[in-house]
């Protein structure tokens, strides 16, 4: 292992959160404005950071755990996350899972700090993320085991090794049906505008951010910083899966850090054509994404079998 | 590979008629699955093209791709529905029960012997599944025009058997089913508005009771 390895890691840690710049900034200019600069969310998190934590007094230990738990996991799962090419920091059969389920951990917690405000409005916002991520996580695992049934590989760092355009030709189809399956799964963990609106402040509407109204100072900043790791956690899943490998290491992680940043743009361009779903067409939706995933699987299954026979 | 693009773009089309609810949706998808079933003929007989394949498939995307559906438009704008309301199975348990489905028809052609030069190892699975999923639209929708869906997506997954698998069918027997499709269609549609004139609705479930 030398210093390398941490690069993908690292570009996480640091790049992150300009995905939000990204985003808004896309939105902004499709809404013809000027929009808010590239680097906002860094001087928020700088900010709060600065800023002191204020608890109520119905509170418990749980509502201080969970944004650094949330945090924490999110790191984790970053050391496991290659980026295109460019293997990840820890890789071992298997990690796909261990990568889920710190996801899970991470929005376990969020929900478990929310309820523990005894806030109605707190409990309707997580009552309705653990119901969305129930239906968006099997979309997730299918779609990964169809990675992993494809490439015959049980980690996520080769896995993503197999990416080239002979590759895209022979299994185009399923490729894109996982890619697109994997693309609802990131809109829907990550509150983006189908599923929920990031901007909306009224709590009727609002799934995610409703969560964690009680939340400030510091431990805002930690649930702000961790939603955009998520959020590049979940792009770097699609640009692992599109990005061809080059013969350079270094072009290839120019390319893949790129393309993360596309993927920011496409969530933009997505944010700004559409209106966000009525809550009870949402499950429709990531159903459907299952659906596309289970039809990707499928589809693999039996084009192994063919090409064996 | 475009036959394997098809056959893809044929399950996703039934996957969203089984979740959508607005009814001029559901005809365009319908057409739109018809057209793109015109092309499997020319396709999947790409080596051994002729003047049979190529009338096919001319007859099926004019029939299927653009009369039905404007058969299907008037009798819509005559009984004046715009969406199923309250379907025997909602539209998320459609889905669900769509890929169980699809399992389902999968795992039943991986037990079955195929010819050695089928164009694609995933037809006879979708032709398969379009039959099961146009069964399952005639069965759990109640409007009668969305049966009538489900009866021409169950016609398209014979279609696509017969197409990709049987290498030899008289050209009259396919123009005759394709005749068979048209008229039933045709007599659907007036049977559609008749209803609706008669009853003021075109919901199936109410017509076992009398009517005064």
């Amino acid at each position: 292992m030398s210093a390398f390895s941490f690069l993908p890691l690292l570009l996480a840690l640091v790049l992150s959160p300009l995905l939000f710049g990204v985003i808004n900034r896309t939105k902004a200019i499709f809404a013809g404005r000027r929009g808010q600069p590239l680097l906002q969310t860094y001087f928020d998190l700088w900010k709060l950071l600065q800023k002191g934590a204020v608890y109520s007094r119905t509170t418990s230990w749980v509502f201080r755990a969970g944004p650094m738990i949330g945090l924490a996991a999110a790191v984790v799962a970053a050391t496991l996350m290659p980026l295109g090419n460019f293997p990840a920091l820890v890789a071992f059969p298997g990690d796909f899972l261990l990568f889920a389920g710190l996801l899970a951990l991470m929005r376990f917690f969020t929900v478990v700090a929310a309820l523990d405000t005894g806030s109605s409005f707190e409990g309707m916002g997580a009552s309705r993320e653990v119901f969305f991520s129930a239906l968006a996580e099997p979309a997730l695992f299918v779609a990964l085991v169809t990675l992993a049934r494809q490439a015959g590989q049980l980690s996520l760092t080769t896995m993503f090794g197999l990416a080239s355009g002979a590759h895209w030709l022979e299994s185009g189809p399923v490729l894109a049906l996982v890619i697109i399956a994997l693309m609802i799964v990131l809109l829907a963990e990550n509150a983006r505008i189908p599923v929920d609106d990031p901007n909306t402040h009224l709590e009727l509407t609002m799934v995610h951010e409703v969560m964690v109204l009680d939340h400030g100072g510091p431990d805002f900043a930690f649930i702000l910083y961790s939603a955009a790791l998520k959020l590049w956690l979940f792009a770097a899943l699609i640009v692992g899966m599109v990005m061809p490998a080059t013969n350079s290491v270094w072009l290839d992680l120019l390319l893949a850090t790129g393309g993360m940043f596309v993927v920011a743009v496409i969530v933009g361009v997505i944010e700004s054509i559409m209106a966000r779903l009525r809550l009870v067409v949402v499950p429709q939706l990531l159903v459907g994404a299952g659906a596309l995933a289970a039809l990707a699987f499928l589809l693999e299954l039996t084009l192994k079998i063919h090409n064996a026979s | 590979m475009t036959t394997n693009l098809i056959l893809v773009l044929v399950v996703l089309t039934n996957l969203k008629l089984l979740g959508s609810s607005r009814l001029g949706a559901s005809i365009r998808v319908v057409a739109a699955q018809g057209m793109v079933l015109g092309l499997l003929p020319i396709l999947a007989h790409w080596h051994e093209l002729s003047l049979h394949f190529a009338l096919l498939a001319a007859g099926t995307i004019a029939l299927k791709g653009i009369v039905f559906p404007r058969l299907l438009f008037r009798a819509v704008r005559e009984a004046e529905v715009a969406r199923e309301i309250e379907p025997y199975v909602g539209y998320v348990a459609s889905l669900v029960a769509g890929v169980l489905a699809l399992g389902v028809s999968f795992w039943m052609c991986s037990r079955l012997t195929m010819p050695e030069n089928i164009a694609s190892p995933w037809l006879a699975p979708v032709a398969l599944f379009s039959i099961f999923a146009g069964l399952f639209l005639i069965v759990a929708r109640k409007r009668a025009l969305n049966q009538v869906l489900g009866f021409l997506v169950l016609e398209n997954g014979i279609y696509t058997f017969g197409v990709g698998i049987v290498a030899e069918t008289p050209f009259l027997v396919e123009l005759g089913v394709l005749l068979d499709v048209f008229v039933a269609v045709f007599v659907m549609g007036i049977a559609v508005y008749h209803i609706n004139r008669e009853f003021d609705h075109i919901e199936t479930d109410r017509l076992d009771r009398l009517k005064g």
